[in-house]
């Protein structure tokens, strides 16, 4: 165990942990951070995901240790997208979208395509699905994600142009 | 835990001669002083208070049996209530399936929430407005019928008085008429709910309101679910099928911080720590040495040889019609086909998930996401040898549920640890616990026969199914035997019963002259703990019998030389079920002719299939276009389209979103799902191992055409768009190549190895 300096959501917080755990169980038992969700702690559903640098990373699988410390980085997870009491454009979305069944699986789909759309704001149909291929939704919410998706891109442009 | 936050109510009911207070405070409803309960019986449904609550603030709180899980039920039946008072929708909150505030509703399952589950709900809020309005009509001395209601405004010209102001002790004088049990339950208070003619908020797309919530991360899973004390513990499955503990060394596990117990009870082997990661390397960390397992199961590749020559252990024979015999001998052609369904996983999106806080001397507390909390508080009482109402069972939405998943089983285990361990216990299982040893949806067989005379008309049928029963592990999960954990720990599961593949379940609405369907359930390959232990997977056998009928439907149009769509019409009487494959046909731009398309070179063939599936008054037609790529033996789905008549719509863009997902679930189950196995085991572990549909599956156009039929009621819709898919899909391909797979899933290597 040692205590380390944690960051997420822009807060800083010291957590006495063991170097190896993955991130996933100090967000959710230390932190009680509900929303990053065991999946399958391999890496293969993304229900863990939360974004380190913007990049959407599966959490079950990233010691702590990555994170902290010397590799001290800003974790960005579901709880900390709303900026100023309005949810992200890209929460919205899918909000207006009504995208989900039971929704477990939807940090990964959020996080990931509002980590998209950062480096790339106008995916094709094609390169959502790509970038989402690594993602479960067991339930097979798949076609609503993917409207949210671009539904989200269009508010983007629309927001620039404005 | 409701994931709605401001909620406001208290809630007083006597409870073993003790007034117990419940608040709702900041959205969870909290148990203040239940430690000094003795008891913990559920309400009575005779109660209009034990349903409806008026509040001060004239908001309604709402207690109900049912839950939801993930298909938008609570607000269906929240549009369904906040029509029969007047109300809008955010002014009325409900708790769900907690076994000591609501009645026992049978929990949910078989799409009947909305269909049968509403109407008690409907009536009790019918005798609540009609109770209040004759208490505005006293007070305001105005009478009745002159009264209007707005928004829980009751007003006579300038003379108004709210809800809130007349609602204390609202309890009914007398008790309501209570009819039925379970999913059947009803109650009539005497007041006659509203014409739908009527409706305002039913039928309306009111957002769902589970699901800002959850995209917001403000929603509570039982995931979430935190006690004082609360520790972790994690299970540790048998090597096999029929293994048994020899010894345990949980040396390498005592040394990891947090460490506190390993409980072995027979073969029920478990861990429990202070917090959840020491649980999963303590898991890891300690050594069971398993006696040899069984060699229960045949060789995958035998399985269904193995199922055709089992002896049956039960079987149904639905009356005859004709004489399938004679018109098979005399036929012009006749049609023989046979179709496999492997097992499938539930394979939820989160593994099971329970708390347990067991209080041998008190109530003790359970937070699962299983589909019966009722049942559960039965079952885990008798885990626990106490009375059922010593048990109170609170459920919270676990991960996506589809059937009984296991999340029953998840929480049996952690009543088990909590127990050995004196303390509150959240057990989450692994992946590999979820895929591999989570209850399965059965394997199935059809041996179909035909016949077609010279005219081309079909004039015999007969259906043969075999099939692990869907209720080896029982549906309603209310005795300890049906629990994975407690059978390990010696309890025999007592409670199952066989569960049939039926001809009626898939195809009613088919007439031939002569018809012979019977059915038989096989015995499980081992009764104890098995992994490949049978139950209810969405739509239980509905999908796969489908798959046979409704592939075996254009077999016969091919043969006769006839249309598909065309055949169907020809041979079904109900007009809601010919509509609805019209629907979808007109949708799509059906092109009547004969499959399969004329043989090409090339290497990608397109096709399209329909498919017909009716579930309990649902009907729904299902069309699906496929590219099949013949030398890969990839299917690709490219389009779907989906009509769906389920009577009465309460929730036009909620339902269209549960079938569209209901379309890609069971394109998955369609071309990927398949639980492998070896002869003692399932070695289907992960999302590797077990594949679901993924991103690049999703075909780019799926449409949705929805039927309104206002003059009924409204019908079952959580499962019945499962149903017609995977036919469509194998028709289609059959349009393609005029290859007909018979077996599921159309995985690359089946469909090219059937094309070579």
């Amino acid at each position: 165990m040692a205590a380390v300096t944690l960051t997420v959501n822009g807060k800083a917080h010291r957590v006495d942990v063991d170097p190896d755990c993955p991130l996933l169980y100090v967000l959710r038992d230390t932190l009680e951070l509900n929303n990053p969700r065991f999946g399958c702690g391999l890496g293969q559903c993304g229900a863990c995901t939360v974004l380190v640098e913007n990049r959407a990373v599966r959490s079950c699988s990233l010691p702590v240790s990555r994170v902290t410390g010397a590799n001290a980085k800003n974790v960005i997870t579901i709880e900390g997208l709303a900026a100023n009491g309005r949810p992200h454009p890209v929460q919205q979305a899918f909000i207006d979208e009504q995208a989900f069944q039971c929704g477990y699986c939807l940090n990964g789909w959020v996080l990931t395509a509002k980590a998209l759309l950062d480096t790339n704001p106008k995916p094709s149909d094609a390169e959502v699905r790509r970038a989402c291929e690594s993602l479960v939704c067991r339930c097979g919410s798949h076609t609503r994600i993917f409207s949210a998706v671009q539904r989200a891109v269009t508010a983007k442009n629309t927001a620039v142009k404005a | 835990m409701n994931p709605r936050k401001g909620g406001v109510s208290r809630r007083e009911f006597v409870a073993g001669g003790l007034v117990v207070g419940f608040s709702m405070l900041d959205g969870e409803l909290v148990p203040r002083l239940f430690a000094q309960a003795s008891t913990s019986a559920a309400p009575s449904p005779k109660r209009l208070e034990s349903w409806l609550h008026i509040l001060p603030d004239g908001s309604v709180q709402v207690f109900t049996g049912k839950l939801e899980i993930g298909m938008g039920v609570d607000t269906a039946l929240t549009q369904i209530v906040a029509e029969e008072l007047d109300l809008s929708p955010s002014r009325v909150k409900f708790v769900f399936g907690d076994t000591s505030t609501t009645v026992d509703q049978g929990g949910v399952g078989g799409s009947t929430s909305v269909s049968q589950g509403s109407r008690p709900l409907r009536n009790v809020a019918a005798a609540a407005r009609a109770a209040l309005l004759q208490r505005a009509s006293q007070r305001l001395g105005v009478p009745v019928e002159q009264l209007q209601v707005k928004d829980g405004v009751i007003s006579a010209g300038t003379k108004r008085i709210t809800y809130g102001e007349i609602a204390t002790a609202l309890a009914a004088e007398q008790d309501l008429k209570v009819t039925g049990a379970g999913f059947a339950l009803n109650v009539d208070g005497g007041a006659k709910p509203k014409d739908p003619a009527g409706y305002t908020v039913v039928g309306t797309s009111v957002p769902r309101i589970d699901m800002a919530p959850k995209i917001l991360g403000t929603y509570k899973y039982v995931t979430d679910v935190r006690v004082p004390g609360m520790l972790h513990g994690r299970v540790i499955r048998p090597a096999g099928v029929g293994a048994s503990v020899v010894s345990v060394d949980d040396s390498a596990a005592r040394s990891i911080a947090g460490y506190v117990k390993t409980v072995v009870d027979k073969d029920f082997v478990g861990v429990v720590c202070e917090n959840e990661w020491a649980a999963v390397k303590a898991a890891r960390a300690v050594k069971v040495t398993w006696s040899a397992p069984l060699r229960a199961f045949p060789e995958q590749k035998d399985l269904y040889s193995y199922m055709r020559a089992a002896k049956p252990k039960a079987t149904r024979q639905i009356p005859k019609t004709g004489d399938v015999d004679a018109a098979l001998a005399t036929a012009a052609k006749t049609i023989d086909a046979r179709y496999d369904v492997p097992f499938q996983s539930h394979a939820t999106m989160g593994p099971g998930c329970g708390v347990a806080d067991v209080k041998p001397d008190g109530v003790t507390t359970v937070w699962s996401g299983g589909q019966k909390p009722h049942a559960l508080q039965k079952g885990y009482a008798q885990l626990l040898g106490v009375p059922a109402d010593r048990v109170r069972v609170v459920w919270m939405q676990d991960a996506g549920s589809y059937g009984r998943p296991g999340f029953e089983d998840a929480g049996a285990d952690a009543v088990l640890l909590s127990k050995a361990v004196g303390r509150p216990v959240r057990v989450q299982w692994m992946r590999h616990d979820m895929t591999a040893w989570g209850a399965k949806g059965p394997a199935c067989v059809y041996d179909l026969a035909g016949a077609i005379d010279a005219q081309g008309n079909v004039t015999g049928v007969r259906f043969v199914s075999r099939a692990f029963s869907g209720g080896a592990i029982l549906f309603l999960p209310d005795a300890a035997g049906n629990y994975l954990g407690a059978q390990l720990t010696g309890i025999k599961n007592t409670t199952g019963v066989d569960e049939f593949a039926d001809w009626g379940g898939a195809a009613p609405n088919y007439r031939f002259q002569n018809l012979d369907a019977s059915s038989h359930v096989l015995a499980e390959f081992h009764d104890v703990a098995s992994p490949l232990r049978s139950t209810h997977l969405r739509d239980p056998e509905g999908p796969a019998t489908s798959f046979a009928v409704e592939s075996f439907i254009d077999e016969l149009a091919a043969a006769a030389g006839v249309d598909p769509l065309a055949l169907r019409l020809k041979h079904i009487e109900e007009p809601r079920a010919k509509y609805a494959l019209q629907a979808a046909a007109d949708k799509y731009g059906w092109d009547t002719r004969v499959s399969p398309k004329p043989k090409t070179a090339d290497h990608l063939v397109t096709g399209r299939g329909i498919a017909l599936g009716v579930r309990n008054g649902t009907y729904v037609g299902t069309i699906a276009e496929v590219e099949v790529n013949r030398a890969s033996g990839v299917v690709k789905v490219t389009r779907l389209v989906c009509s769906h008549d389920c009577g009465l719509i309460v929730n036009p863009d909620a339902l269209k979103s549960t079938i569209a997902a209901n379309l890609i679930q069971s394109l998955g189950r369609t071309t990927k799902e398949e639980v492998m196995f070896d002869r003692s085991t399932v070695t289907s572990v992960d999302w590797n191992s077990y594949k679901v549909a993924r991103a690049s599956d999703v075909p780019a156009v799926v449409d949705i055409v929805l039927i309104n039929r206002k003059e009924l009621p409204p019908g079952g819709a959580g499962e019945p768009s499962s149903r017609a898919t995977a036919a469509a899909i194998a028709n289609a391909v059959f349009d393609a190549t005029g290859v007909r797979i018979r077996q599921i899933p159309l995985s690359p290597e089946k469909v090219k190895a059937a094309l070579a």
